[in-house]
């Protein structure tokens, strides 16, 4: 799959933007005043921020709010629905907090479960696609949900926690990437499925429909970057999972702290990047490319 | 909604016959001439006259080589479009409702106004069937022709898809497989129809025919070019009658 920066800025940051906002729905840190108000701003700026990126890589943004329609049978306008609600009742609650000195802990709880929802319906997105035997998992929630509220709980500040949900994100991410890398071999789809030939001999693509490129080959078969990818994997984990837990555990300081999101955003930003350019698109096989 | 009709009265769609396809692409071109000036946006090309030129094709011909165990490998020209799938899974993802498949006939269509050009539909679609276009934003793909099929103001035997009414070799037919009565419903009884993909579980309505085995040619003996070679031997190997007279007098000049 084409790696669009736009999605991957995106997922990256709305991930974490939502899993703050899902700690500080819980009251996780309790804070008032100036020092929520701060915390909240960096979470409606990352979610905020991330969702406006979404909208970069629509043919007609303008149209945009008619995504909000299907949620009976679209994931993606369940996402919709899920982050516009998250960011308005959590908006009311920071609103609540940060002015009045109010904290209605119901609102919180509905915030979070929301934020987490958003989190939850984003990555379903993928995970729905039958066509990406890559994405086709449950474990593919289940690593966007850790990441998220590991990434959120770093960022909350939440030393004793974060360490926990960090290490089992780096452990689902390492069970998705050894069940991805035989998920199109297991999936069943192959070049003789796709052209129905298979029961003459073996097939292979002759001629593509066209000498030039095309917007299938452009979005579906991306094969750039395959060559890095176990590179790519260890820098992923090192500076998205390793980094933060280490500096989390050792004694606290402000600095350190700073370090350890940098490095958790950059090794979250490499592991998107993989998560896209590594998909095998099961219209590639048309091409031969797979 | 974008929620699949349970039934749809009739199963329009298109038949393939792998068997009879020569790969010459004049359905590509009829039905990239036909939908770029009628329903939806045009078709958009970029840099058509350059060096990178690509463009936006509701209908694209591969060929593939198949090399069976022992004998000699085969050609086979494999034309694809939309496959108008009765759990289509590119209905089912759009946000907006823009996609939809119709309750009457069952063609897949987009609704380009509400079409906000999330490319998600593309993504679900296991065929390759949907392409957005680069110009217009929007996502174009095969209509089963939706505008020629009950389009009275054209004659009666112009009523089926450009590709259909274009292919020279008559691999195309169009027909509701729904109706078990229907010509193409009975072709494909008769010549074993596949599904693509089957294992995605989109049910789609077209089908393809396979190809038949080749007739089995004679060993080339040695000394031969060809198996045809006796057949291209001159009928006379002397001129005789007028023309050999002809023959002899233009030598002596």
């Amino acid at each position: 799959m084409h790696p669009a920066p736009s999605v991957i800025v995106f997922t990256t940051l709305s991930g974490l933007g939502f899993g703050l906002l899902f700690w500080l729905g819980l009251g996780m840190p309790a804070s008032e005043g100036w020092v929520a108000a701060v915390f909240f701003a960096i979470a409606f700026a990352l979610s905020v921020g991330g969702l406006l990126a979404s909208t970069f890589h629509l043919g007609h943004p303008e149209r945009a709010v008619k995504a909000f329609s299907q949620w009976r049978s679209s994931w993606l306008s369940r996402e919709g629905i899920c982050a516009v609600a998250a960011l308005s009742v959590m908006g009311l609650y920071a609103a609540l907090v940060v002015l009045f000195g109010v904290r209605l802990s119901v609102l919180g709880w509905l915030g979070a479960a929301l934020s987490a929802g958003t989190v939850f319906t984003t990555s379903m997105i993928y995970a729905q696609l039958r066509t990406v035997p890559r994405w086709n998992t449950a474990l593919t929630p289940a690593l966007f949900l850790a990441l998220s509220l590991g990434g959120g709980a770093l960022l909350a500040g939440q030393v004793s926690l974060a360490p926990w949900f960090l290490t089992a994100a780096a452990a689902l991410q390492v069970a998705w990437w050894v069940r991805g890398d035989k998920a199109l071999l297991q999936s069943g789809t192959d070049m003789a499925s796709a052209t129905g030939l298979g029961e003459i001999g073996t097939v292979r693509a002759f001629e593509p429909p066209h000498t030039g490129n095309n917007y299938l080959l452009r979005e579906f078969v991306h094969v750039v970057g395959r060559k890095h990818a176990v590179k790519l994997r260890a820098i992923a984990l090192s500076l998205g999972y390793m980094v933060p837990v280490l500096v989390l555990v050792l004694p606290f300081s402000h600095l350190m702290a700073l370090l350890a999101v940098i490095a958790h955003v950059a090794g979250v930003a490499a592991s998107r990047w993989l998560f896209f350019a590594e998909a095998e698109h099961v219209v590639g096989l048309y091409y031969g490319k797979r | 909604m974008t929620d699949l009709p349970e039934a749809t009265q009739r199963k329009m769609g298109l038949v393939i016959d792998l068997d009879t396809c020569v790969g010459c692409h004049a359905c590509v071109v009829s039905c990239k001439g036909w939908n770029t000036e009628n329903y939806g946006a045009p078709l958009s090309d970029q840099d058509p006259y350059g060096a990178d030129p690509s463009g936006t094709f509701l209908n694209r011909v591969h060929s593939y080589e198949v090399q069976p165990e022992s004998g000699a490998a085969q050609l086979v020209h494999f034309p694809k479009s939309c496959l108008h799938c009765e759990d289509a899974p590119c209905v089912t993802v759009c946000p907006t409702g823009a996609s939809y498949k119709r309750v009457e006939d069952g063609i897949v269509l987009v609704n380009e106004s509400d079409c906000i050009g999330c490319g998600l539909c593309a993504w679900a679609c296991p065929y390759g069937a949907r392409e957005m276009d680069a110009a217009e934003g929007v996502m174009k793909k095969c209509t089963l022709c939706v505008d020629r099929i009950y389009n009275e103001n054209l004659p009666e035997v112009d009523r089926v898809p450009a590709c259909v009414r274009t292919c020279p070799a008559g691999a195309r037919h169009f027909g509701d497989l729904g109706d078990p009565q229907s010509d193409v419903s009975r072709l494909v009884e008769a010549r074993g129809g596949m599904d693509l993909m089957p294992e995605q579980g989109t049910k789609p309505v077209n089908k393809y025919l396979p190809p038949r085995p080749k007739d089995r040619t004679e060993p080339v003996g040695p000394g031969e070019i060809d198996i045809l070679a006796p057949l291209l031997k001159p009928v006379a190997e002397e001129p005789r009658g007028f023309v050999g007279w002809l023959d002899k007098m233009l030598e002596k000049i």
